[in-house]
């Protein structure tokens, strides 16, 4: 029986949460990396026991963990630079360092409109290859790109993204200037998508050497230009593998569609009662059917009227449904974060979100019923779901 | 000459490099200094590497103190002599984590 393994990453560690095809009994272990925020965990399509977990603190930065057994035992990845004398892995999967002579070391906005050094500060998100289980990619902040080869031994910037030029024009949110989507295209390898707050969406078409800003169609009143080519607050985007050249976005306000990969994109909100969210995803076998949970306002970020709805269209926006069943509907609070909605692949596909208040709700109906797995982990930084034999 | 220093670490680095105990007592080669010290340390436990200083520039990571015998050294120079209780092995160089940063 397919069994499904929820990959959560929390402000003080991580936890895996497991259950059979039946998504009833559930199984929470961790913490794992106590103490630390774990800003993302993701498995590797190819091989899923190897699960990459991006662990940090503003204490001592950013560690990279990895696992080859699903999660049970983890370790840092080895450097160039051989094992320690008791035999332990060299620290060098934590070194993160611009490539400047590719691409200038450059200033971006701030939040006051001055420029500002870029400064490496943490991983955002990994996005494992669809091909090669020591091929990862990461999504940094101060925003950039990064891939590595070695199962995440060393890192190399792919620096044509913020080489691009425009990088005096991005601007933090206020989470930060990271990059914090990595979509790669299962029809093009040589495609990638990203997304940064606050520049927007680029594409690359060349394996990540080159890329375009892809935001025509968004507009942002937080900018002087409301339609410029990049400063737009993106927060989240989704792709269905079988749809690649769609995509949906959860900009700061607005949730919007693509048809285009990328090139153009139109408001999809419709009847949502707010258009300010983080996440938003795709159901695995409906690439029409997404998902999202508004949120009041960039000012208030907890769901409006104190009730915690999930939204549902199943024509690709602008008819949304409010899902409710099985979630709190009076003196609810608490904020959704960009990576912590996923899917599963089982027949009924299971959505899963996690909140700021430590809840894990998981639907197995497509959304029509929710239960939480867990009710009090601490504030939930991202969800990823592992469908397994 | 070689000197046997006590290295007091915070709890979330000694989970890290898998230590037991509050202390570590590393050797160093020459002058007893931060600078050495921590070359020390990072070279028994690579995995602390960049989790204290930076990799490249080696500044103190800015919520990471240095203490010895009472007196903060978090501003003093990587390459002043450290206490000499703390060159003698007698007091522990602490490793702090600043009180805002978790």
């Amino acid at each position: 029986m397919s069994k499904v393994r929820v990959l959560v990453g929390t402000r003080k560690g991580a936890f895996i949460l497991t259950a059979d095809g039946k998504r009833e009994k559930w199984d929470v272990s961790g913490p794992h990396f106590t103490g630390w925020e774990v800003f993302h965990m993701k498995g590797s399509p190819v091989n899923p026991d190897r699960i990459y977990a991006s662990q940090t603190s503003s204490w001592s930065g950013q560690v990279l963990q990895c696992s080859d057994d699903g999660g049970k035992t983890w370790y840092a990845p080895g450097g160039g630079i051989g094992k320690s004398p008791q035999g332990w892995p060299m620290g060098e999967s934590n070194r993160f360092v611009y490539d400047a002579t590719a691409a200038p070391l450059t200033t971006h906005q701030w939040y006051d409109g001055t420029q500002h050094p870029w400064e490496f500060k943490r991983v955002w998100h990994l996005e494992p290859s669809l091909t090669d289980a020591n091929t990862v990619y990461a999504g940094v902040e101060d925003a950039a790109i990064f891939r590595s080869t070695d199962g995440a031994h060393s890192w190399q910037e792919l620096s044509g993204l913020r080489g691009h030029g425009t990088g005096p024009k991005w601007q933090p949110g206020a989470g930060g200037m990271c990059l914090h989507t990595i979509i790669l295209d299962p029809s093009n390898p040589k495609r990638i998508y990203i997304a940064i707050s606050a520049a927007g969406a680029f594409r690359s078409d060349d394996g990540g050497e080159t890329w375009k800003p892809i935001n025509r169609g968004l507009r942002s009143q937080y900018i002087p230009d409301q339609d410029a080519e990049v400063g737009h607050c993106v927060h989240h985007i989704a792709m269905h593998p079988e749809k690649p050249g769609t995509l949906f976005m959860q900009k700061h306000w607005d949730v919007m569609r693509s048809d285009d990969a990328g090139d153009n994109w139109k408001e999809v909100s419709g009847n949502l009662p707010t258009d300010f969210g983080f996440v938003i995803d795709v159901h695995a076998h409906e690439p029409e059917t997404i998902y999202v949970v508004p949120i009041k306002s960039d000012s208030e970020h907890f769901p409006l009227d104190g009730a915690l709805r999930v939204y549902r269209s199943r024509s690709g926006g602008n008819e949304w449904e409010a899902l409710t069943k099985g979630l709190p509907q009076e003196n609810c609070y608490v904020n959704i974060l960009r990576d912590a909605m996923a899917v599963d692949r089982l027949d009924e596909c299971g959505i899963y979100f996690g909140t700021t208040g430590g809840q894990v709700y998981a639907s197995s109906d497509a959304g029509d019923s929710w239960k939480p797995i867990v009710r009090d982990l601490p504030p939930v930084l991202s969800v990823e779901v592992q469908t397994l034999p | 000459m070689t000197s046997q220093v006590r290295v007091a670490l915070p709890q979330h680095l000694r989970t890290l490099a898998h230590i037991e105990g509050s202390e570590v007592v590393v050797e160093v080669e020459g002058p007893v200094t931060q600078r050495s010290v921590l070359d020390a340390l990072e070279a028994r436990y690579p995995m602390l590497r960049g989790t204290i200083r930076d990799h490249d520039t080696l500044k103190r990571r800015p919520f990471m103190r240095f203490f010895a015998c009472e007196e903060d050294l978090s501003h003093e120079s990587l390459d002043a002599p450290l206490p000499d209780p703390v060159a003698a092995g007698k007091e522990p160089f602490l490793v702090i984590g600043a009180i805002a940063g978790g």
